[in-house]
């Protein structure tokens, strides 16, 4: 919370960009203390990785001090306090913190943490309900994903030209950081191998798709950071990446397209092999992976996009 | 009535607010979204502090435990963060392009531009074109 007030009266965006992913790593341990330990995940590697160094891109492109308002803040201060009052007024009827006969508690939840063991067979809860129960929801998230991923390459675009005329000459800007770039070689592969171990054992530990997506797509990145675009583009070609993001929906959707073709529901594993536990195992893990493939992917692609919008403004002028 | 119980919720609140308050009150775009990922943060605490049972663990089913935390809001909240970060990432775009067309990025400065192009286009579009001076003593001021 200190972080987040210290946030409101910084002007150098540079620092509140920091800020904020100190403060997202704070949130993460948090989501940790209330036993989320799948979201403490993706808060830790989204918001205090991919988030902060997308905010350093684009902080690349744009000034880095913030002008002065004109304005006092004092209207928009009682507005805030105003709605404040109203919502801590409505807080009054809720139920207490930790009490475990909310209303919260009693809809499906028991179901999922009575019966999920017996009809999907993971003892992750959160996988089985994001993947199983809820696989319609999460087919949602991931298109809303490859959407947000489209909308940045339609807005960020680099004609081929560009690209031509920078692929044969863009150092990477931090080509003399030679500590960081040899310890940067060491951390890669366990990066990338710690990335595949999330995707995999997201059934039986904190992990999954999302965070798996996410810490690979950490890894590249950080690969492009210190050893330039031209280089990154030898290891992974761009298109490559791009049809990557409508693979992992198509993999997923795939899967549900399958299960109907066997005489299921969409989405419903339980056809997928003989017994409906192995189908359910089968089904979560095609679409984990699929999830995984769009999120890195997306990820990946937005970072492209952001630098080559720098590598644009410095050979263009 | 025990009024302590609901702390989880005023911070949630005051961490709301805060959010809000960078949203309305600072006129840098970057920092609107940095305000706006504050306000997202607090949605998320607000969904992971009502799973919290007392007293329970993670849910991940083993025979040593009886009572876990309910893993809906969990799920709901792990992809809501990472749609959070591409919507962002679609700001930060739409930022990048803001600068690229205004050369600025805080909001009187383009609301002056704009009000300068609409002014011009409506002297044009009375076949007022010369008297362009009109609007360039709006700028001065």
């Amino acid at each position: 919370m200190v972080t987040a007030i210290a946030i409101a009266r910084m002007s150098d965006l540079f620092a509140v960009v920091m800020l904020s992913g100190i403060y997202s790593l704070l949130s993460a341990s948090l989501f940790l203390d209330l036993d989320a330990v799948d979201v403490a995940f993706t808060e830790a590697s989204v918001g205090a990785g991919i988030s902060t160094l997308l905010f350093l891109a684009t902080l690349k492109l744009v000034p880095r001090y913030e002008k002065k308002s004109r304005y006092k803040p004092t209207l928009a201060l009682g507005v805030v306090i105003a709605t404040g009052a109203l919502l801590i007024y409505g807080t009054l009827d809720m139920p207490h913190f930790g009490e475990a006969d909310a209303p919260v508690h009693q809809h499906v939840a028991p179901r999922y943490l009575n019966d999920s063991m017996n009809e999907v067979g993971i003892p992750n809860v959160v996988t089985s309900v994001l993947a199983s129960y809820r696989g319609y929801d999460t087919l949602g998230e991931t298109l809303v994903v490859f959407t947000a991923g489209i909308g940045v390459l339609s807005l960020l675009m680099v004609s081929r030209r560009t690209k031509e005329k920078a692929l044969q000459k863009v150092p990477a800007d931090m080509q003399n950081q030679i500590i960081l770039r040899v310890v940067a070689k060491m951390m890669l592969p366990l990066i990338l191998i710690f990335a595949l171990y999330v995707q995999f054992h997201g059934d039986y530990g904190p992990g999954g798709g999302f965070q798996a997506g996410v810490i690979f797509a950490a890894g590249i990145i950080l690969y492009t950071m210190l050893f330039g675009l031209s280089l990154t583009q030898k290891v992974i070609k761009t298109e490559v990446v791009e049809r990557l993001t409508a693979f992992g929906v198509l993999l997923y959707a795939g899967v549900g397209i399958a299960c109907m073709l066997l005489g299921g529901n969409f989405l419903d594993y339980n056809v997928l092999r003989h017994d409906p536990v192995h189908g359910q195992h089968l089904g979560i893990l095609l679409v984990e992976l699929g999830v995984g493939i769009t999120v890195a992917a997306v990820m990946v692609t937005l970072f492209f996009k952001f630098t080559w919008r720098t590598v644009k403004h410095k050979y263009n002028q | 009535m025990n009024i302590i119980g609901l702390y989880n919720y005023w911070i949630v609140v005051v961490l709301m607010l805060i959010g809000f308050f960078i949203v309305i009150a600072h006129e840098n775009l970057i920092k609107k979204l940095v305000g706006l990922s504050i306000f997202q943060t607090s949605v998320f605490f607000l969904y992971i502090s009502m799973g919290k049972v007392a007293g329970a663990t993670a849910p991940i089913l083993d025979e040593n435990y009886q009572l876990y935390s309910n893993p809906l809001p969990h799920v709901l909240i792990l992809t809501a963060i990472v749609v959070g970060i591409a919507t962002t990432a679609m700001g930060l775009a739409l930022v990048v392009r803001i600068y690229e067309a205004y050369g600025s990025i805080e909001e009187s400065d383009i609301q002056v531009q704009d009000n300068n192009d609409r002014l011009e286009d409506y002297l044009e579009a009375y076949g007022r074109k010369n008297d362009t001076h009109l609007f360039n003593q709006d700028k001065d001021e």
